[in-house]
């Protein structure tokens, strides 16, 4: 559902003289498969974002291939958004001075969603993601934690085959971050969604990912299932211990 | 995903189009909504206008009394010309701004727009296009009529000025917003827009003829002055509900630099899609 292969994406950043290249991301490569949920681990820098971008077509690779959907994302950036959710949970896809509703309405017309059929799915979302309360408040309005599960249902709304999810769960109390888990593992396993889950909370990890990527400096460091993670530190007993010894650089194996 | 249910080609691609046209207008709409949140701020902005004019007003008299017939305009004109100048502020967004654009590339938010499957352009057209309509209700009509009311101004000679100088009207909003477009696209390869905003203050408030009537320059000033595409925002839609300008001629200088500008901020959208960090990692 998802290939990589060999990319790269540089940046020239300053200006005349002190005029230099930073690779964001170098040959990167990795696949995945329908129906797998993903997690995409890496410090703050190490270029999950810019993957990210890619991913979705908001960049273009400097080099080296992608595929998302059967799609190259940065050619074909409007077919492809049609078959993937995006969510960026420091970001907002709605519309801040109208009630939920109305976001909701225009993503149908963006997506050309057939209105029983939209009905249909915002009443499962609704009530999966309890979002009855407050679809005719207006966004501004509402709490991080109900933003949030907004923003998760206007990612689902046009059924994407992939859903990418950057950060879902930041800033969400203890019970939110829960009901989001449950909703997005339901989703993966119910729907046959592809997930692919930035973030930094391991607990997301954790209870929702069968397989952890770990990008490091712009390249794969790790790539492998959960267990496959811990087995790197073997003497670290919780999973922050050995993640912050991945990317530290103080593990025993790479790739 | 798309299904055709197996229609033919031309009767999907007009539903196809149709669909488009109710996605921006609903989108207009939604900009129409969403600046009748901060109704106190345009209430605020017709008071401000309505005053402003008034004091531009006696400005022009004293000019007129002393130079009659300025600039084509007798006194009675040239405080009309005062009053609309002051009505276009809001819709035109002479002061510059009135786009999130610019706020969303600098935060990097405009990721999320760009991950839609829409024309980001035409998308805040749109948007764009709705938050016009609604400060032309609160912001051009109050003061307009507080003008009416003081100095008693001119009205339009006929239906064909009527109807001229609304679309004169509607093609100024266009080709403001393209130009305020490209300003809020700078911020991609600048980093941030404020130098660019208040350069196009002053281009703007000049170049338009919100200072003064264009008319009123000699030379090879004014030619400039009334070639360039600020002028499309006050002197030309004032000079069409004065009667003061071919209609065509008007009307077509408009369109032109309304094209113009709206394929060089798709050229410039492409540009900044292809090479530009977007910030906020």
């Amino acid at each position: 559902m998802i290939e990589v292969q060999e990319v790269g994406r540089s940046f020239t950043v300053g200006r005349r003289r002190d005029r230099r290249t930073v690779h964001a991301v170098r040959d990167l490569s990795f696949t995945v498969g329908a129906g797998e949920f993903v997690g995409y681990l890496g410090p703050n820098g190490a270029g999950k974002s810019t993957t990210i971008k890619m991913l979705t077509g908001i960049l273009a690779p400097t080099t080296g291939r992608i595929e998302v959907a059967g799609l190259d994302p940065s050619r074909r950036r409007t077919a492809l958004a049609r078959r993937i959710g995006v969510v960026f949970g420091q970001r907002t896809t709605l519309w801040w001075d109208l009630p939920l509703r109305d976001s909701f309405e225009l993503i149908r017309h963006l997506y050309k969603v057939d209105r029983v059929v939209f009905r249909e799915r915002l009443e499962e979302l609704s009530s999966l993601l309890g979002l009855g309360d407050f679809m005719a408040t207006p966004v501004r309005q509402l709490s991080l934690g109900q933003r949030m599960r907004g923003d998760v249902t206007a990612a689902l709304l046009h059924d994407p085959a992939v859903l990418v999810l950057d950060e879902p769960t930041i800033g969400l109390d203890v019970v939110s971050k829960a009901a989001m888990r449950e909703f997005l593992s339901r989703r993966n396993a119910e729907h046959g969604t592809t997930v692919l889950l930035t973030t930094h909370d391991l607990g997301d990890i954790e209870r929702l990912c069968r397989r952890v990527m770990l990008i490091d400096h712009g390249h794969l460091a790790f790539d492998g299932t959960l267990d496959d993670l811990r087995a790197t530190v073997p003497e670290e007993k919780s999973i922050e211990d050995v993640v912050a010894r991945l990317y530290t650089g103080q593990a025993t194996t790479g790739a | 995903m798309i299904t055709t249910r197996g229609d033919d080609r031309g009767s999907f691609r007009r539903r196809f189009r149709g669909g488009l046209i109710l996605l921006y207008l609903r989108i207009a709409w939604y900009g129409f909504r969403r600046h009748s949140a901060y109704r106190s701020a345009a209430f605020a902005g017709a008071f401000t206008n309505a005053v402003f004019g008034i004091l531009r007003a006696y400005v022009l008299i004293a000019l007129w009394n002393a130079r009659p017939g300025l600039a084509g305009y007798d006194l009675a004109d040239a405080v009309t010309f005062c009053f609309l100048s002051q009505a276009f502020i809001g819709p035109m967004q002479l002061f510059g701004g009135g786009l999130e654009l610019s706020g969303r590339v600098r935060s990097g938010d405009v990721a999320v727009d760009l991950v839609r499957p829409a024309s980001l352009q035409l998308w805040s057209l749109a948007d764009d296009v709705g938050r016009a309509a609604y400060l032309f209700l609160l912001r051009s009509l109050p003061p307009t009529a507080v003008g009416a009311a003081l100095f008693g101004l001119v009205l339009p000679s006929g239906p064909a000025a009527w109807l001229s100088f609304t679309a004169g009207l509607a093609l100024g909003v266009v080709v403001s917003f393209g130009w305020r477009y490209l300003v809020a696209l700078s911020a991609c390869w600048f980093m941030d827009d404020r130098g660019m905003q208040s350069l196009s203050l002053i281009l703007t408030l000049f170049f338009s003829g919100m200072v003064l009537p264009l008319n009123l320059f000699p030379g090879w000033l004014g030619d400039l002055a009334r070639a360039l595409p600020w002028s499309a925002m006050v002197q030309v839609p004032a000079d069409l509900y004065l009667g003061k300008r071919d209609i065509l001629d008007a009307l077509g200088f408009q369109a032109a630099w309304a094209v113009a500008l709206l394929a060089l901020g798709a050229l410039a959208t492409s540009a900044a899609r292809r090479k530009v960090v977007i910030q906020g990692g």
